[in-house]
């Protein structure tokens, strides 16, 4: 029985270490891996059996996540759901075959150690071709580190859920609305908010943040080489705890050829959101001999993070502004329940921001559909991908309720990636019709800070079941006004953005305010697995979920890790 | 690091035998999560009061909290010192449980000790705290005394973002009893108002925010009469400058 079993690979050692993370704005104490946060980039190979040792070097309990990776539950290092975790001072020896490429990342999953630091990039190097050509390769991971610790901003966020929020309306905004939309129109508005007690700046609960290119701040500046001409791989991840980004690199075009790890159709965009947790691999070619900012602003705009492409180090490119911070608007509200906006009392919405066509600031009217709410709910995304085809111009953009105060706009008109235009290269699965779906209503209570799945928190809430070998639809209603990240382990959710067989493959699936969105999983790997809104206080407030998978080949063979058999672990691999 | 590996995998194939059929295997399950516990330190007024009289008065009002989502303990706690007479006016603490009731507002229990110079009181109480429509902070007690009087509270407050950090925050606290006290100087009907506004300035996040203003108090009906016969002033402005503490 301990004979080996597995291909010698290559061994990896990570230590989980205290560090001081400076982000050019501030100091700080964080976490890191081998000394520094971000940690290493992991390069494997497909088809290579890893071996890597996390040694615990905190006071502290910690695990390691290889976010988007396949491999078995017991490796995917999430505490209670794959072990119990890596006691302080213990080594955790994790073992799986690399059985995927692309780019992903690790990271804790245990307490708020993410936020604090501790994620390291992962690169895979494919054993075949890739259908695209590149010179160079660059990773640019994202993050957002605060002056405060992950613990103090849940405990600031509990207390006051708008503690972070510096963008909300104040009364001279209230002056400026008057002037631009009448005095009945601006206070229309502001009542039809505070009637609700909800905020039209609700876009970013955590403000305050640096947000840094590979561990680099705005002023640090990463900066990559390039020589005039080549073709570079730029392998976009966010690691940030809660900060989605809008990504351009002014005077490049971007060719976008991986999401998530998997390889897409190209598409080329002046301009990407990317949601926390998600990767994106574009390709650029610069022909020009001279510095290129990447420029990535936070979609609440309350930040930005920022490198350069440069043909020889210390030269730097104008670095744009910070375009105005987006508003929600009634659209955005169309998710929840009971938010029938037709005879809703009081609401005139003749007068309604985001509902007045012609007197509202910061939004292009122009290829919107009238609001017309009674074809809103219930969007269905699944018919989408016909319609919309790639290149349509204009800011809609089926992933977001029409109207959306968040529906992105790519700087001087450009291209903006969206869903709707991924497709995959090679599909990973055979179209098959879903066995079931599964209805999950993201929900929350912001003004109590709570967030859930169809209303119950994750540790009151029975844990997902699915069998092996089904293939099950995920309907995932957003009944919030935030965007939520949604990451299921383990497995791939398939998108559907009406692409049939070439809809493309993700780890993580982003959900707008008031929208619907599908997404199918062939369940192919046994075992137990978390599915959560990757925004890491949303999930430590309980927008998580624990799937379980039952009945697969290997039912007789695992059972749910327990803390007798986890502690004998322990005490085994420190002997 | 080879061994050590395999250790694990080991353990891990050996479990199903371990526990095939025992009912150690549901019970040493992975525990599921366990409720976020948080606690919290808020003094709303810390304030020195200079009054239309020239009474100088140090007056507070705060509360520190522990509890989950679904139920805290809270210690409310405020007072006026008459700084000069080195004697609290009023002194009340309150200590209560508290759970959501619905979305924006929670239902309250507890008791409250007033302590102040003079006659002290024991109440139970039950109330509700939460955010009305329009953003308006309520808080509002209903109180049963020792002696069997009862009275009723309702406090207001509305915060105007002239920026994102100087706020100006009106207030009102109103106070009904619906039978007399007399000892404690409290008559039925209306008894008190005390309005409010700040302007604060949010100097060090949210944590500490100064802030100056200005406050009316007033007395009515029988309390009035009751404060005149002790020489008491039954209302007064004041000017005040303190801070808002946040932790
Ligand atoms: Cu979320």
């Amino acid at each position: 029985m301990l004979a080996p079993a597995f291909a010698l690979g290559d061994v990896y050692d990570i230590s989980v270490d205290r560090v001081t993370i400076n982000t050019g704005e501030f100091e700080k104490e964080g976490i890191g891996y081998n000394g520094s946060s971000p940690g290493p980039v992991l390069r494997f190979k497909e088809g290579e059996d890893v071996t890597i040792n996390v040694t615990n070097n905190l006071d502290e309990p910690t695990s390691i996540h290889w976010h988007g990776l396949i491999l078995p539950f017991q490796m995917d290092g999430v505490p209670d759901i794959s072990f119990v975790g890596i006691a302080p001072g213990e080594t955790f020896t994790y073992e799986f075959p690399i059985v995927q490429t692309g780019t992903f990342w690790f990271h804790s999953h245990t307490g708020f150690q993410e936020p604090n630091g501790a994620y390291g990039a992962i690169v895979i190097e494919p054993e075949g071709r890739e259908p695209f050509r590149y010179d160079r390769d660059y990773v640019v991971q994202l993050t957002d580190q605060h002056p405060h610790s992950g613990d103090r901003i849940m405990r600031n966020l509990k207390m006051m859920p708008d503690y972070y929020n510096r963008q909300q309306q104040t009364v001279g905004d209230f002056f400026e609305d008057v002037a631009d939309e009448g005095f009945q129109a601006a206070l229309a508005d502001r009542m039809a908010w505070g009637d609700m007690r909800m905020m039209s700046s609700d876009v970013e609960d955590v403000q305050g943040f640096t947000a840094l290119i590979n561990g680099e701040g705005p002023e640090q500046n990463w900066t990559g080489l390039f020589k005039p001409g080549e073709r570079i791989r730029l392998r976009f991840i966010n690691s940030s705890a809660m900060t989605y980004f809008d990504i351009r690199i002014p005077g490049l075009e971007m060719t976008v050829v991986q999401a998530d790890g998997n390889n897409v159709q190209p598409v080329k965009v002046g301009e990407f959101r990317i949601a926390v947790a998600e990767t994106f691999d574009v390709i650029v070619q610069p022909k020009e001999d001279r510095a290129y900012t990447i420029f990535a602003e936070s979609m609440g705009r309350s930040g930005y993070a920022r490198g350069t492409l440069a043909p020889r180090q210390n030269m730097v490119a104008e670095v744009p502004e910070l375009r105005e911070p987006p508003e929600l608007t009634m659209a955005d509200m169309s998710g929840m329940p009971g938010m029938d906006h037709s005879n809703m009392e009081g609401m005139d919405h003749s007068n309604m921001k985001g509902m007045d066509h012609s007197n509202t600031e910061g939004m292009d009217h122009s290829n919107m559909k009238g609001m017309d709410h009674s074809n809103m709910e219930g969007m269905d995304h699944s018919n989408m991908g016909q319609g919309m085809s790639a290149d349509s111009a204009g800011p809609s953009d089926p992933f977001y309720a029409e109207g959306s105060g968040l529906t992105p706009e790519a700087f001087n008109g450009g291209k903006f990636l969206s869903y709707a235009d991924l497709r995959a290269q090679n599909p990973l699965y055979e179209d098959r019709e879903p066995t079931r779906e599964i209805e999950l209503r993201l929900t929350g209570n912001m003004e109590r800070y709570i967030w859930s799945i169809n209303g119950v928190k994750y540790e009151d809430a029975d844990p997902i079941r699915l069998q092996y070998g089904e293939r099950v639809r995920f309907k995932l209603v957003n009944e919030t006004m935030m965007s939520h990240p949604m990451h299921l382990h383990g497995m791939w959710s398939i998108l559907d953005v009406g692409a049939g067989k070439w809809n493309p493959i993700k780890h993580t699936v982003s959900v707008a305010p008031g929208t619907t969105v599908y997404m199918e999983t062939e369940v192919d790997a046994e075992g137990q697995w978390a599915f959560h809104c990757h925004l890491s206080y949303h999930a430590d407030a309980g927008m998580f979920r624990k799937v379980v998978v039952e009945g697969g080949p290997g039912d007789e063979g695992w059972s749910e890790p327990t803390s007798a058999a986890q502690a004998s672990t322990v005490k085994g691999s420190d002997s | 690091m080879r061994k050590k590996m395999l250790k694990v995998t080991a353990s891990s194939l050996l479990l199903p035998a371990l526990f095939t059929g025992s009912v150690l295997a549901q019970e040493n399950t992975l525990a599921e999560k366990e409720p976020n516990v948080f606690y919290g330190l808020q003094m709303e007024e810390l304030e020195y009061r200079y009054s239309d009289t020239d009474k100088e008065l140090g007056v507070w009002n705060g509360d520190a909290f522990i509890g989950t989502d679904e139920l805290k303990f809270r210690w409310i706690t405020e007072g006026e010192y008459v700084l000069e007479e080195r004697a609290f006016e009023t002194l009340e603490n309150q200590f209560v449980l508290q759970k959501p009731l619905w979305d924006f507002f929670d239902i309250k229990a507890g008791v409250r000790f007033d302590t102040p110079e003079g006659p002290n009181r024991t109440y139970g109480l039950i109330g509700l705290a939460g955010l009305a429509p329009y953003w308006f902070e309520v808080d509002t007690n209903f109180y049963v005394s020792e002696k069997g009087d009862t009275s009723f509270d309702v406090d207001i407050e509305y915060e105007l973002l002239l920026t994102n950090y100087l706020i100006l925050t009106p207030s009102a606290d109103i106070d009904v009893a619906f039978s007399s006290d007399e000892e404690a100087g409290v008559g039925s009907g209306l008894s008190s108002t005390e309005l409010g506004a700040r302007l604060s300035y949010d100097l060090i996040d949210r944590a500490f925010s100064p802030y100056v203003g200005v406050v009316y108090e007033r007395l009515y009906g029988k309390t009035e009469d009751f404060a005149n016969e002790h020489g008491e002033d039954a209302d007064g402005w004041f000017l005040t400058v303190g801070a808002k503490l946040l932790f």
